[in-house]
C-alpha cells in the first residue's frame, strides 16, 4: 500500500512554518502478569493457537470475569511512576462492539473512572532539553485475540477465510492517554518518539512489562492536528493506529504534519478518522472514518465489583517503586564517567542494564561499554536481533574482560573467544582451554620464534639495522603467524628490537 | 400407589432420611424419578433433556460410598433437576434457545459442581423461556411447559420447567434462576416453594447471563425445609464470581425447622396488593396473614412508594444488560451458525443471519430495547434514570426494614393464566412480575410458598422478602406459615392437584 496519489505533501519545515502541530498519544502496554486480566488462563507468547485459554477468555456462556490483583498493582505502579493521582475507587465498563477477535463482543475496560489520572512525564530529548508531557489518565483493560486473514492480500478484504487465536484475548493492558501536547513546534516527531521511549523504560524499570515493541507489548496510537497558530483553537485530529516502533512513531508524526498541511493549504478540511501507518513508505492511509464511528454503548460492568485500592496499599506500592529511569540514568552516567551523547547511545542501544551487569561481573565501565557498543552491537545488527537477545550474558563478558586484564588474552584472541561464546561453545575459560587460545607468555618460546623469523628474513634484519625501524613490522607479522596470533605483539616487537636493533 | 411412585411423593428431607437409614438406595430413588419423568413428562414437558445414565451413575457412586461407610453430605443421593440456563459439563445446555440447541459445555457451573460434590444425581435439564425472558415458559424455542394443575395453563416463567418438574413429582428438588421473579412466580402458580437468595448468595459462574446485576440462582422444592437444605448446598462463596458474598448461607435449615414468628414484625407492602390483584389471590393472602397474626406475629402496613416505578426501571436495566450479555451469540465460536442465503459471507452477514434464525421474538424485542437504552444520547434518559430508580427502591426497602423484620405480599397478581392469553401483549405479561421485581432491583432475598387455592381452584403464592443477607428470616416465616397451612389442609397442597395421566413404564 502506498499513499493515495491525491494527497499533497508539504515540505516539513514549510508546514511547521505555517502551522502549529498538536499531538496526543495513547500508549497500550501489555502487563507481564502470570495470568490474564480476568481469569486464570496463563499469559504466554508464541504458544500454539488457542491453547492458553479458559471458558472466561473464550467468553463462553456463563463464564464470569474476576479482576487480577497483580494487574491492578501494576497499573498503580505505572500511575505512580507517571506522577498520577490514584483513584480511591474506580470501575470497569463494557465497551460494546462486534468483532470476531473480541470473544464477548464487548471489551472490559475503564471508561469514566480510570484507576490513575492527572499526571505528567518529563521527557529528555536528544540535546538534553526536558519536555513535560501531561498525562490525562491511565486505565486498565483487556487485550483482544489475534485475527489472521488467509488468502488474498492478508487483509480482511479479499481474504478467503480468517483464523482467530484467543491466546492474547484477556491479557491485561494499561492504556496511557496524554492531554493535548502543545508547544512542540518542529520537534513534534522527536518528542513523540522520546515520550514513548521514556514510557517503555518506565515499564521495564517498574517491572510491569518486558515492553518488547517487536512483540507488540507496547503499541502507540498517535493523534496529530494542526492549527494556524498556538492561539487558535485545536484543529481536527487524525489518529494513526498501532504504531509499534520508535522510528515509525517519528515518521508517522512527520508524515501527518506534512499531509495535513497539504490538505489545509489546498483549502481542504481534515476529516476526523483513524489512519494506518505503512512501514515501507513511511506514509499513512485512511482507515475508518470516525464520523460514523460505532456507538460503544458503554455501561458499568455488572459482573465486577468496584476496585478500591486502599491508601495504605498505594503508599506501600509507592515506597516499593524502584529508582526510575531518569534518576537512574543520571546516577549511572556519573558513575561511569560517560558523556551525554555516549549515554544516549547506550540507552538507544538498550545497553544500560547489560553494561551495568557486566560491571558487576568485574569489568571496568570503559571495557563493559566497549564490548557492548562495539563488537556485540555489530553482531546484533548483523543478526537482526536485540542486544539483549544475543546468546551471551553480562557475566560471560565480565569473565572475558578479566582474561584480557590478566594478560591471558589479547584483543584479537578475546574476539575469537567471544565468537566461541556466541556460537554456544561454552564459557570464555572453557573456550580458551578447548581452542588453546591463550597468549604465549613463555619468553623462551617467543625468543625462539623471533630468532627463527630473523634467520628466515636476513634482508629485513639488514633494514632494521640500517635504521628502518618500521621494517620490524614484517618480523612481528611472521612471529604472530607462527604463534597463531597468540603472542603479545608489543612484547614481540621489544624482543625484535633487542635482538636486531643497533 | 406403587412403591416406586411413593418414593417420588417424598420430600427431599424425607428421602434423605430414608437414604441415610438405608431403607432405600439412591439408585432406586433416582430410577423412580426417571420412571415418573417417562410416565408424565410427555404432556408436562418440564424437561428439555434427561440424563438417565449420568444420574444413575452418580446414584450408584453415592450408594457405594454409603456402603463403604463414608460420611456423606445431607442431601447425598437425592436427585435434582436443573434449569437449562445452568451449564453442565458434557450435557447439552440450551437456555431454551435454538442458538444453543446442540451446545455441549466444556465446563461445569459452580452450582453444578456443588450439586455433584453434594452427591446429588442430576436427572436432566428443565425447560425455560428463551434466555430466561418471559413469565410463562411459552417463549421456549422447544415448546412450552404445561402446568401440572391444569395442562391448558402456563407453569409460570421463565423457570416453568423447574417448578413443573417439582410440582409433577418428577424431581424432589430443582435449581431455578430468578432475574425478576423467575423462581418465585412459577412457584406461586404451580403450588411449590421457590427462593431467590440475596444477590451474590449463590454463584453466578456458569449461569448463562440474562441481566448480570439481577440474576440469582436458587432452590425450587415442595417444602420450605427442602429449599433450606438445598440453599445451604449451593450458598457458598465462589472466587470465580466477583459479586459472590464472602460468607456462606448458614442457619437456614435450623430456621425452617424452628418456624416461629412470635414477636416478629411482618410488613404488608401497600403497593403490592392493590389494583390488578385477582380477588381469590387477595383472599388467600389475607387468610395467611390471619394465621401469622394468630401465631404471634405483629402485622403492620408499610408503604414503598417507589415500587410503582420498579417495573419501568427493570424493563430498561434488564434489556440493557441482556443486549450486551447476548452479544456473544454470533455464530463465531460455539452454538448455531447460519450463513446468509445470498450475498457475501462475512463476519457481519453471518452474525446477522445467525441471530435472525437463532433468537426468538421476545429476545429480539429486548435486545433492540436494550441497545437503544444504552445508545449515545439516550443513556442518561433511560439506563441512567433506571439506575436512580433502583437506588430509590433500595431506600424504600431500607426504610421498610427499619420498621419490620420481613415484608410480605402475594407473589403474583393472578393465578396461572391460559396459554396464549398474554403472549401477544408483552405489557400484560410483564405486569405478572410486578410484585417480584423490586427484590431483584434491590438484591434482597425473597421466597414464594403456597398459601392455598384461589376461587378458580388454582394455587396462590405468598411472597416473603427479607433484608439482604437475612435469608434465614424467609425460612423462619415460611416454615411457620407452611406448618399452619398444612395443618389446616391436612397435608401438602399438592395432594389436591389433579392426578396426571401416566404412561406405563416398561423396562
Amino acid at each position: 500500500m502506498t499513499a493515495p496519489a491525491s494527497e499533497t505533501l508539504v515540505d516539513y519545515d514549510e508546514a511547521i512554518g505555517r502551522y502549529d502541530p498538536v499531538l496526543g498519544i495513547e500508549v497500550h502496554v501489555e502487563l507481564g502478569t502470570v495470568t490474564k486480566m480476568f481469569d486464570g488462563a496463563p499469559q504466554t507468547f508464541g504458544d500454539a493457537p488457542n491453547t492458553a485459554i479458559t471458558p472466561v477468555s473464550l467468553g463462553l456462556p456463563g463464564a464470569l470475569p474476576v479482576v487480577n490483583g497483580t494487574a491492578v498493582e501494576y497499573a498503580i505502579r505505572i500511575g505512580l511512576a507517571l506522577n498520577c493521582e490514584i483513584a480511591e475507587t474506580c470501575r470497569f465498563a463494557r465497551k460494546n462492539y462486534f468483532y470476531p477477535d473480541v470473544p464477548k463482543n464487548f471489551q472490559t475496560s475503564q471508561y469514566d473512572e480510570p484507576i490513575a489520572f492527572d499526571g505528567y512525564l518529563d521527557v529528555e530529548l536528544e540535546d538534553g532539553e526536558v519536555f513535560r508531557v501531561e498525562i490525562e489518565r491511565a486505565h486498565m483493560e483487556e487485550d483482544a485475540g489475534k485475527n489472521t486473514h488467509v488468502g488474498g492480500s492478508g487483509r480482511i478484504q479479499g481474504a478467503e477465510y480468517s483464523l482467530v487465536d484467543y491466546n492474547r484475548a484477556g491479557i491485561p493492558l494499561v492504556e496511557i492517554v496524554t492531554k493535548p501536547i502543545t508547544g512542540v513546534g518542529a520537534r513534534g516527531p522527536e518528542i513523540a518518539r522520546a515520550y514513548v521511549s521514556a514510557l517503555r523504560d518506565i515499564f521495564r524499570a517498574t517491572g510491569v512489562s518486558e515492553a518488547r515493541m517487536e512483540r507488540g507489548n507496547v503499541r502507540a496510537d498517535i493523534n496529530v492536528s494542526l492549527r494556524p497558530s498556538p492561539e487558535a483553537p485545536l484543529g481536527t485530529r487524525t489518529e494513526t493506529k498501532n504504531v509499534n516502533s520508535f522510528r515509525s512513531i517519528e515518521r508517522a508524526v512527520r508524515y501527518e504534519i506534512s499531509r495535513q498541511a497539504g490538505t489545509l493549504d489546498g483549502g481542504g478540511t481534515i476529516i476526523q478518522e483513524t489512519r494506518h501507518f505503512h512501514e515501507d513508505t513511511a506514509s499513512t492511509s485512511s482507515g475508518r472514518v470516525k464520523s460514523d464511528a460505532e456507538d460503544y454503548r458503554y455501561f458499568p460492568e455488572p459482573d465486577l465489583v468496584p476496585v478500591a485500592p486502599s491508601r495504605e496499599w498505594v503508599e506501600e506500592i509507592r515506597a516499593s517503586l524502584p529508582e526510575l529511569p531518569a534518576v537512574r540514568r543520571k546516577r549511572l552516567q556519573e558513575e561511569w564517567g560517560v558523556s551525554d551523547p555516549e549515554m544516549r547511545d547506550l540507552i538507544n542501544a538498550g545497553a544500560t542494564e547489560l553494561v551495568e551487569a557486566t560491571i558487576a561481573a568485574g569489568a571496568s565501565a570503559a571495557a563493559a561499554r566497549k564490548w557492548w557498543m562495539g563488537e556485540l552491537s555489530r553482531t546484533a545488527k548483523n543478526d537482526g536481533v536485540a542486544l539483549e537477545d544475543l546468546p551471551v550474558t553480562p557475566a560471560q563478558i565480565g569473565e572475558l574482560q578479566q582474561l584480557v586484564d590478566n594478560g591471558r588474552l589479547n584483543d584479537k584472541l578475546a574476539r575469537q573467544v567471544l565468537a566461541g561464546v556466541l556460537a554456544g561453545e561454552g564459557s570464555p575459560e572453557e573456550i580458551v582451554t578447548a581452542r588453546g587460545l591463550e597468549v604465549v607468555s613463555d619468553e623462551g618460546a617467543l625468543e625462539q620464534a623471533v630468532d627463527d623469523a630473523l634467520a628466515a628474513n636476513p634482508d629485513v634484519v639488514e633494514k632494521i639495522r640500517g635504521g628502518k625501524v618500521q621494517a620490524a613490522g614484517a618480523i612481528v607479522g611472521a612471529v604472530m603467524k607462527a604463534t597463531r596470533g597468540q603472542a603479545d605483539a608489543g612484547r614481540v616487537r621489544e624482543i625484535i628490537m633487542e635482538k636486531a636493533g643497533a | 400407589m406403587t412403591a416406586s411412585t411413593e418414593l417420588t411423593r417424598l420430600s427431599a428431607a424425607e428421602l434423605a432420611e430414608r437414604l441415610r437409614a438405608g431403607d432405600v438406595s439412591s439408585t432406586e430413588a433416582t430410577r423412580a424419578h426417571l420412571d415418573r419423568i417417562v410416565a408424565v413428562d410427555g404432556p408436562v414437558h418440564a424437561f428439555l433433556n434427561v440424563d438417565a445414565d449420568g444420574a444413575l451413575a452418580a446414584a450408584e457412586k453415592v450408594d457405594a460410598d454409603r456402603a463403604a461407610g463414608k460420611d456423606l453430605p445431607a442431601l447425598a443421593g437425592v436427585p435434582i433437576a436443573v434449569k437449562d440456563v445452568v451449564v453442565t459439563h458434557g450435557q447439552v445446555t440450551t437456555a431454551g434457545s435454538k442458538m444453543l440447541e446442540h451446545w455441549v459445555p466444556p465446563y461445569d457451573a459452580t452450582v453444578t459442581r456443588l450439586l455433584r460434590e453434594a452427591g446429588m444425581p442430576i436427572l436432566g435439564k428443565t425447560n425455560m423461556d428463551e434466555f430466561a425472558m418471559g413469565s410463562s415458559t411459552e417463549h421456549s424455542a422447544f415448546g412450552p411447559t404445561r402446568n401440572p394443575w391444569d395442562l391448558d395453563r402456563i407453569p409460570g416463567g421463565s423457570g416453568g420447567g423447574s417448578s413443573a418438574a417439582v410440582g409433577a413429582f418428577e424431581a424432589p428438588l430443582a435449581i431455578g434462576t430468578d432475574t425478576g421473579g423467575s423462581i418465585r412466580q412459577p412457584a406461586a402458580v404451580t403450588g411449590t416453594v421457590g427462593v431467590k437468595p440475596t444477590f451474590g448468595g449463590v454463584s453466578r459462574y456458569g449461569l448463562i447471563a440474562l441481566a448480570s446485576s439481577l440474576d440469582q440462582a436458587g432452590p425450587v422444592s415442595r417444602t420450605v425445609l427442602d429449599s433450606a437444605m438445598l440453599h445451604e448446598v449451593i450458598g457458598v462463596h465462589d472466587p470465580r464470581d466477583s459479586t459472590s458474598l464472602p460468607d456462606p448461607a448458614t442457619g437456614l435449615v435450623e430456621a425452617a425447622r424452628r418456624g416461629d414468628v412470635a414477636g416478629m414484625r411482618i410488613g404488608v407492602v401497600t403497593e403490592l396488593g392493590g389494583e390488578g390483584y385477582q380477588p381469590g389471590v387477595r383472599a388467600s393472602f389475607d387468610h395467611a396473614l390471619e394465621l401469622l397474626a394468630g401465631a404471634g406475629a405483629e402485622i403492620v402496613e408499610v408503604s414503598c412508594p417507589n415500587f410503582e416505578y420498579a417495573l419501568a426501571a427493570y424493563y430498561l436495566i434488564l434489556p440493557a444488560e441482556a443486549s450486551s450479555n447476548l452479544a456473544k451469540f454470533d455464530g463465531m465460536r460455539f452454538g448455531l451458525r447460519v450463513e446468509p442465503d445470498e450475498g457475501p459471507i462475512t463476519a457481519e452477514t453471518v452474525m446477522a443471519a445467525t441471530r435472525g434464525a437463532g433468537f426468538g421474538d421476545e429476545v429480539k424485542r429486548r435486545i433492540i430495547l436494550g441497545t437503544h437504552a444504552l445508545s449515545a444520547g439516550y443513556y442518561d434518559a433511560y439506563y441512567g434514570s433506571a439506575q436512580k430508580v433502583r437506588t430509590l427502591i433500595q431506600r424504600d426497602f431500607n426504610a421498610a426494614f427499619e420498621q419490620t423484620d420481613v415484608l410480605v405480599s402475594p407473589t403474583a397478581p393472578t393465578t396461572a393464566f391460559r396459554f396464549g392469553e398474554k403472549v401477544d401483549d408483552p405489557m400484560a405479561m410483564y405486569l405478572n412480575d410486578v410484585a417480584t421485581i423490586p427484590a431483584n432491583l434491590a438484591g434482597v432475598p425473597g421466597m414464594s410458598l403456597p398459601s392455598g387455592l384461589s376461587d378458580d381452584r388454582l394455587p396462590v403464592g405468598f411472597q416473603i422478602l427479607a433484608p439482604a443477607r437475612a435469608d434465614d428470616r424467609l425460612y423462619r416465616v415460611g416454615g411457620a406459615l407452611e406448618r399452619l397451612l398444612t395443618d389446616e389442609w391436612g397435608g401438602p397442597l399438592l395432594d389436591r392437584a389433579p392426578e396426571l395421566t401416566t404412561q406405563e413404564v416398561t423396562r
